[in-house]
């Protein structure tokens, strides 16, 4: 998106006082921040990881799933599934062209989350045991990631909002599918229930762990919401989350696996039980229980394409070479 | 070139009578497969009838530094309508 002349571009800003306080007076205008303008590296570099982690998690999210479509149960599931899936590789594109426009290239970021500097959701380091966890990662997973993205759709950074737009309006369709085909298992056999139960005990903490560290444990939050990046705080995202996915639970007669799960009058939300912050950061450090399988996926991936880019970028060189020869061989 | 498979900027023209607009960019080794990729990534939901992709660094843009001297329309207030004092009788203008 207009990276011309940014890639590899010197990005830095002398950081002044006046300059600081002047770019946040634009940030508090509500003035989008565009690709040239001068930016604090600080906000540079926070996009960079974050439009960057956003990417990889759509590219990894489409092994958890993509592992399913040719098992899905009929032909109207599986090309719902193949273009779910097909949006989240559209999803990662529009977010590696955001991530550009602030000079990292491409290749980097690749290969950032390929030597493993550059994380991902954790949540796609979790199995796809059987069918019904499909179901469940539409309702939860994406429910959750709309969840924080509708935020993104007005983020301070322009590219990274327009970007957002474009995949939340794609979303809606990822959570719909997902809850259908949980509401057919819920409302089939009593082995079927039993089978999206199972998928929703597993899901639902790694779900609401999306949302990240409680506000208080959260190292970039504050910045980052003075900076309009983000516009909710961690838990107040994960507080909308669970108050709209309770009823719909209640609503096909699962049971969210959280004994301390109960409403709050007074706050007019749910309370929830204590989340398990070691396993979170388990996971998050690498140690799910498929982080190694989805890296090393995404590692053959690049290296069996490698043949393909080389001879492209031949073919493409070649074309242009022949173009420019055949005006002379006619003189 | 280093390896780097060039970007695209990627317009759409949604239906005939509009102009084509700026939906986004893609990596491709040439015009020809990113015409294939625009219409993979950027059409999947009906968004157009027409594409076109240029080459990234084909794309000249204004500073935008030079924003206030460029666009800011300082005193030609004279350029739009209300500038001017017409008398309600001469009727619509």
């Amino acid at each position: 998106m207009y990276s011309q002349g940014l890639i590899g571009a010197d990005g830095r800003s002398e950081e002044t006082p006046e300059f600081l306080a002047a770019f946040q007076a634009r940030v508090d205008a509500e003035t989008k921040i565009e690709p040239n303008d001068d930016m604090p590296e600080g906000y540079r570099r926070t996009l960079v990881r974050q439009i960057g982690q956003h990417a990889h998690s759509e590219i990894v999210g489409m092994l958890p799933e993509g592992n399913w479509i040719t098992r899905a149960p009929s032909l109207r599931r599986k090309a719902a599934l193949l273009a779910k899936v097909q949006d989240e590789g559209g999803h990662g594109l529009y977010l590696y062209s955001a991530a550009e426009t602030l000079g990292v290239t491409r290749k980097q970021m690749t290969e950032e989350l390929l030597d493993g500097r550059a994380k991902y959701s954790s949540i796609f380091n979790y199995p796809t045991l059987s069918w019904a966890d499909i179901g469940i990662i539409g309702w939860l997973v994406d429910g959750a990631a709309i969840m924080n993205q509708i935020p993104l759709c007005r983020c301070s950074y322009g590219p990274y909002a327009r970007a957002m737009i474009r995949v939340c309006k794609e979303e809606s369709f990822h959570q719909r599918q997902g809850y259908e085909i949980v509401m057919k298992l819920a409302q089939g056999t009593a082995e079927q229930k039993a089978m999206v139960q199972d998928a929703l005990n597993r899901w639902w903490w790694p779900s609401i762990m999306m949302f990240g560290p409680h506000d208080a444990d959260s190292q970039h939050s504050d910045q980052s919401m003075a900076w309009k990046i983000k516009r909710f705080t961690n838990d107040e995202l994960r507080q909308k989350f669970i108050d709209a996915t309770v009823p719909q639970a209640e609503y096909l007669d699962l049971t969210l696996p959280d004994p301390d799960l109960k409403w709050n009058e007074e706050k007019g939300g749910y309370d929830h039980g204590p989340i398990d912050w070691d396993e979170f950061w388990r996971v998050v450090k690498g140690f799910g229980p498929m982080a190694k399988d989805r890296v090393k996926a995404r590692k053959k991936a690049w290296d069996d394409g490698e043949w393909v880019r080389e001879a492209a970028l031949a073919h493409a060189e070649k074309r242009k070479a022949r173009a420019q020869a055949a005006p002379m061989a006619a003189e | 070139m280093s390896g780097e498979v060039p970007l695209w900027e990627v317009f759409i023209r949604p239906r005939n009578g509009l102009a084509h607009k700026h939906v986004g960019s893609l990596h491709a080794t040439d015009e020809v497969m990113a015409l294939q990729a625009a219409r993979d990534v950027y059409t999947r939901r009906g968004e157009g009838n027409s594409i076109w992709v240029v080459a990234s660094s084909a794309i000249t843009a204004s500073d935008p530094d030079q924003a206030g001297e460029n666009f800011e329309p300082g005193e030609k207030i004279y350029r739009h309508p209300t500038f001017y004092e017409i008398p309600d009788e001469v009727g619509h203008m």
